[in-house]
């Protein structure tokens, strides 16, 4: 028997009902899909504003995808620009498990720049050190530089529960006019808004100069961050995955009250999380200072930090997974270079993240297509 | 013939993977009191929620007053004269009990001047003995006083019919008898009203007829009380011989394991929840805590457990202080020590505190041993060792999961509760301290439970039980300790519902008439 | 280094952090938390130009702000209410595509041409106050006074009206409300909507009143964030907002004047002969952000109230599951 209606008239009613319900098994592919659904739903819209504004979508997407891939120096343009945004990915993706929303990765980029050039601009080790000593000072400076960047937040956070978007978000602004002070009044070359060039001994070797002997290499821009980039996601995958304490941080970020009542230390790790991901940030500004830009400037990220959070949600938080998403934002970054309107590669990363929380409905749900009579 | 205030006809509802309800039929006469009686998970709740426009039927007729009616929100149910009281209050706490009765009317129509219909609400409740000060605010109400204001809230509005569901859960003996009053003077006023509980006894005492659901279906509609027993309400319930009594040899207890002396503390909003509290607990022996719910119980249960700080005495185990006022700030590891301590804890809540809902069955059977070979080594966990381990408890403890890799919140309440009963009790603690283990469990579970709890006191537990069903602590324990208030109101071996009950509602058991109850 | 012109300047500045900060407490208080609003304040400030500049209509533009954040905010409000996504991930997604949009469709606003601005009055009898009057009531820009307005309106609103209980109801125990019949989803939308609003038309004072242009992302360089951490700072009450917006802008006039004199309280500004040191004067209304922040949770943990309880969560009615 159906229901009657309340009211006396009748009503017309849809003839299909669409309900959502909640899955109840969960397939691995499906969160792969889902995304890439995402990401298509992302740039059809993205090609909607586009032709709003008077461009030609298809003619900047197929721009887009041969400035990035379209020859082997390019697609190393990419992986150089993927490099850091590795490193950053993983940053917010470890963050981000523990529930620890860290925003200021571009600070904390920021910061690692700062220390990795202060090793050298101090200088704190002779300027005749070999790049054997120089480089791993460097990226241990800019590791712990970003380090002490993340630590403000993350202490706030475990001791006052103060709101770590907003306090790792001012400390973005921070470190930008941290820099810059010291670009403009302390480092500066010639007058000029940089520092003096570092010298070769802390520059990040190509990857290319260990294969001098294939000459489609010569000249190609990507360097030995990427392999510490590719390291250190291996290392974050171990922990997250195989180590007690990434269980705890797993366990932290999916129930804090269980965690809590597992005698998990939350103050310690929220502190030590905040830490080992402003480092890795950190990492990400030395890694792009000293292989990419060669001397300390005020523009050395294009939004790799925000970009990072991203790139860490795309991936679903997977160590593994940022590799593959950082080289498509590289390219994205790459490209968007050079495209009108300037700010469309921000655009499209924003809607691609809009869509991707989106599309995580249908994760968790189905549809639920039925047909009913129209009149009843 | 009787007019029927409501009927329900073949109401049938589905949920994902389980149907609530199957083709029930449900009648209200006016001027009754139904009881809708049934265990949890039986459909009582979802049958009523239908009822009340929260949840809309997939196939069915609901008439009110005869005229076939369909809800399509709670607001057009309040709109026929059907209300309901949770069993979980809808109150806003920081709003005055004005405020509360009013929310959602279309009045006062924009600026809020409240006299007058302070007045009204107050005079409402005289009417019909619901004392309560309308301009109270929520949280500075007692339970009993919260619950009258639901109820005002409801015949504010007109309700015609009144559900109750599951009032008594928070209640004390002496408030439940004064809202069995308040119920037979509503039904003496013309109001009809739907009681749902699970509890036989109330039901004998206060319905005057009685509808039994068991998985969904009806097994008794409209039954009448005087027809009825005891025995054969619990059959329609369960559908077999239930067994009221499990086998409990008689043991002498050991040493003492859980010593509490003299512990303040304060509860979440800064105030005092234990004041002088001392208990003991040896081991080879269960202790029963009875109070309502909301007496200080959790407030001691995460003391023991490290989960709370006290302001005042201390918590021994083995004899070693574990617990002292003087601890840093700050410390987290507390609980910790707790656990390496041989303290297993059962928490009251099993979604919230006690599992990881998107971890494995694995993930959250290691919560409590994965600091420790054989789960891990040095730094890294040794998943197949965790997996081996989770296999094992699951067939031990029955668990019904798809696989050891499900995500936990994909498991039935029993489930989950057997998962978390196998990671604490699988360590063999020396402390147990369980809350509310039964709850909102079916009978099979609830047995299973009592069984493994009688199981660990063979073994030699220490056991400390904390549970509002006085009959589920008065089979299992071998001693009692009554809680009102945050202090304890005396410690009993044997001793009747009664004298129990006026513990719980603040008599200390010295002052008590010295022919009942024994002490220790 | 006049402190009534740091005071009248900050008045001035402080009214576009008061409309985010109030839009931000009503979409709180109903429950729902807009991480937004740096994004939907330049989308507000981009939109109120572009409109402004193309009609010579500065109110125009002021409209064309505000329905364009509020537009903007839905998406967020679809996502967190329908979608029951988490909160926080969808303002922070929302506030990148907004920057995104704004710079799109922004793309040579700079240039664009003459600005239609809004209008400043002073009040008269009222700017004889002294003190009070040269700071609130002289050559202050119309939105000034509408923020003054606005202030006792949203309190009254919240505290004395029907509306307003409900609006308490739906943050604090939304199961309630629900139960009552009121339609919780309907409500979050048009809160979260006004929210939106207001950030629009704090965007649209900045460039149409009070830093008149289109400078991409340092148009509001931050001060949409700035306003979330006035929001807890504010407990979520009007008046406090209203305190501290009005002390942060006094604050940013106060970084920028303090680098011109060339004595400073009777010594060697060391601001005007250090130029670089401005530097850090930049980094204060970011560093006072934090600590407000950190006085403001302490309060929050001290008093044991804090944030609409049902803030952050999206309601579930319970047929789904849980």
């Amino acid at each position: 028997m159906t229901t009657v209606e309340a009211s006396t008239e009748r009503r017309w009613r849809w003839p299909i009902e669409i309900r959502l319900e909640p899955r109840l098994t969960q397939p691995a592919w499906l969160g792969f899909v889902v995304s890439l659904g995402a990401v298509a739903l992302a740039l059809v819209l993205g090609g909607i504003v586009l032709k709003l504004v008077g461009g030609d979508p298809l003619r900047a997407y197929r721009f887009m995808l041969m400035a990035s891939f379209g020859n082997l120096g390019v697609i190393s343009d990419t992986i150089t620009k993927a490099t850091p945004l590795i490193l950053v990915g993983l940053a917010c993706a470890l963050a981000f498990r523990m529930r620890l929303w860290n925003i200021g990765a571009e600070g904390q980029f920021f910061a690692g720049a700062f220390g990795a050039s202060a090793v050298v601009l101090t200088p704190l080790l002779a300027p005749e050190t070999s790049g054997v000593w120089l480089i791993p000072a460097m990226m241990l400076a800019g590791f712990l530089a970003g380090a002490v960047w993340g630590f403000l937040p993350g202490f706030l956070k475990a001791r006052f529960n103060v709101n770590e978007i907003i306090s790792t978000l001012m400390m973005n602004y921070i470190a930008v006019a941290w820099n810059n002070f010291f670009i403009f009044a302390v480092w500066t070359e010639g007058g000029f808004q940089m520092s003096r060039v570092f010298p070769r001994t802390a520059w990040l070797p190509r990857l290319a100069d260990y294969a001098k002997a294939i000459p489609e290499f010569r000249g190609l821009t990507a360097h030995l961050g990427l392999v510490i980039g590719l390291l250190a996601a291996v290392v974050v995958w171990w922990v997250l995955y195989r180590s007690k304490w990434g269980y705890e941080i797993r366990l932290i970020g999916d129930n804090p009250k269980a965690a809590r009542y597992a005698g998990v230390n939350i103050v310690r790790n929220t502190v030590l999380v905040m830490m080992l991901s402003g480092g890795l940030a950190g990492l990400a500004g030395m890694s792009e200072i000293s292989g990419v830009v060669h001397r300390l400037q005020g523009a050395i990220s294009p939004g790799y930090g925000f970009t990072g959070i991203i790139v860490a949600w795309l991936a679903k938080l997977n160590p593994l997974a940022v590799i593959p998403v950082s080289v498509l934002f590289g390219a994205l970054i790459l490209a968007g270079r050079e495209i009108q309107p300037s700010g469309l590669p921000k655009m499209i990363q924003g809607i691609v993240l809009v869509c991707l929380i989106a599309s995580e409905l249908m994760i968790r749900n189905r549809l639920r297509v039925t047909f009913r009579p129209v009149r009843s | 013939m009787v007019p029927h205030a409501v009927e329900m006809r073949g109401v049938t509802k589905r949920f994902p993977g389980v149907l609530a309800c199957d083709s029930v039929d449900f009648e209200l006469r006016q001027g009754e009191v139904h009881a809708l009686l049934g265990e949890n998970g039986a459909g009582k709740s979802t049958l009523m929620n239908i009822l009340t426009g929260l949840y809309r039927p997939d196939s069915g007729l609901i008439l009110v007053d005869n005229t076939p009616l369909s809800f399509r929100s709670p607001r057009d149910a309040i709109r026929a004269g059907i209300g309901m009281v949770h069993q979980h209050f809808m109150l806003v706490p920081s709003q005055t009990a004005t405020e509360n009765i009013l929310l959602g009317l279309g009045e006062p129509r924009f600026w809020m001047r409240l006299r007058q219909y302070n007045q009204a609400i107050a005079e409402l409740g005289e009417q019909y003995g619901l004392m309560v000060d309308p301009r109270a605010k929520i949280w500075q109400l007692s339970v009993g006083e919260q619950q009258r204001v639901e109820i005002l809230k409801m015949l504010y509005r007109g309700a015609k019919v009144l559900i109750l569901d599951e009032p008594t859960a928070v209640l004390a003996p002496q408030e439940i008898e004064e809202l069995f009053k308040t119920v037979r003077t509503m039904a003496q006023g013309g109001k009809s009203v739907v009681f749902i509980s699970h509890k036989l006894d109330e039901v004998l005492s206060i319905a005057d007829r009685i509808t039994v659901l068991r998985k969904g279906k009806a097994t008794a509609s409209g039954l009448a009380t005087r027809e009825s027993s005891k025995a054969e309400l619990a059959r329609l319930m369960v559908g077999r011989e239930v067994l009221f009594h499990l086998e409990k040899k008689h043991r002498a207890p050991g040493e003492v394991v859980l010593a509490v002396e003299g512990v303040d503390a304060l509860n979440d909003k800064g105030l005092p929840a234990l004041r002088d509290v001392s208990l003991t607990v040896r081991s080879g022996e269960i202790v029963g805590l009875a109070g309502v719910a909301g007496n200080g119980q959790s407030e001691l249960a995460e003391v023991i457990t490290g989960l709370r700080r006290l302001t005042r005495g201390r918590v021994r185990v083995h004899g070693e202080v574990m617990v002292q006022d003087r601890e840093t700030r700050g410390d987290d590891t507390l609980v910790r020590r707790m656990i390496d301590s041989g303290v297993a804890h059962v928490p009251e809540d099993r979604t919230h505190v006690g599992s990881a809902p998107n971890l494995s069955v694995t993930d959250n059977l290691i919560m409590k041993g994965y600091r420790d070979p054989p789960v891990s080594h040095g730094w890294s966990i040794d998943s197949s060792v965790a997996r081996s381990q989770a296999e094992s408890l699951r067939s031990s403890y029955d668990i019904m999961t798809p696989s050891v890799e499900t995500p936990v919140r994909l498991l039935s309440g029993g489930n989950l509760q057997r998962v978390i009963l196998a990671r604490e009790i699988g360590t063999r603690p020396k402390l147990l301290v369980a809350m509310q283990p039964a709850r909102g469990l079916d009978v099979g579970a609830i047995e299973g439970v009592r069984r493994l709890l009688l199981e660990q006191r063979e073994e030699g537990a220490a056991i400390l039980l904390v549970s509002e069903e006085l009959e589920e602590l008065m089979e299992l324990s071998d001693r009692m300790y009554v809680i009102n208030g945050g202090q304890m109101m005396g410690e009993v071996r044997q001793a009747d519902a009664a004298t129990i009950g006026l513990m719980m509602t603040g008599t200390r058991l010295a002052d008590l008439p010295a022919s009942v109850g024994k002490g220790p | 280094m006049d402190p009534i012109i740091i005071l009248q300047a900050g008045v001035a500045t402080g009214t576009v952090l008061l409309f985010a900060t109030l839009g931000e407490i009503l979409a709180e208080r109903s429950g729902v938390l807009n991480l937004g609003v740096e994004g939907m304040m330049l989308f507000g400030a981009m939109s109120a130009m572009s409109l402004a500049v193309r009609t010579g209509n500065p109110w125009l533009g002021m409209l064309a702000g505000m329905f364009a954040s509020g537009l903007l905010s839905q998406v967020h409000a679809i996502i967190t209410i329908q979608f029951r996504a988490d909160q926080v991930v969808s303002g922070l997604a929302l506030n990148f595509a907004a920057v995104g949009l704004s710079l799109v469709f922004g793309e040579g606003l700079s240039k664009a041409g003459a600005l239609a601005l809004l209008p400043t009055y002073t009040v008269p009898w009222l700017n004889q106050i002294p003190a009070l009057g040269p700071i609130f009531f002289t050559r202050q820009s119309v939105m000034v006074y509408i923020g003054y307005l606005l202030i006792p309106l949203v309190w009254v609103y919240i505290h004395r009206t029907r509306p307003g209980m409900h609006l308490r109801a739906i943050g604090e125990f939304p199961a309630a409300a629900d139960a009552l019949g009121i339609n919780v989803a309907r409500l979050r939308h048009f809160y979260v909507f006004l929210g939106g609003m207001l950030a629009g038309v704090a965007g649209a004072t900045i460039s149409l009143a009070v830093s008149p242009g289109w400078f991409s992302e340092l148009t509001t360089s931050g001060q949409g964030w700035i306003a979330i951490g006035l929001v807890i700072f504010a407990q979520w009450d009007p008046v406090r907002a209203a305190f501290g917006s009005y002390a942060f802008g006094a604050l940013r006039r106060l970084i920028l004047d303090i680098q011109g004199p060339t004595v400073l309280l009777g010594l060697r500004n060391p601001f005007y002969y250090n130029p670089y040191w401005g530097f850090f004067l930049q980094m204060i209304p970011y560093a006072f952000t934090i600590v407000v922040l950190v006085l403001g949770s302490r309060e929050a943990m001290r008093k044991r109230l804090g944030s609409p309880a049902a803030l952050g969560f999206p309601y579930v009615r319970g047929e789904r599951g849980l």
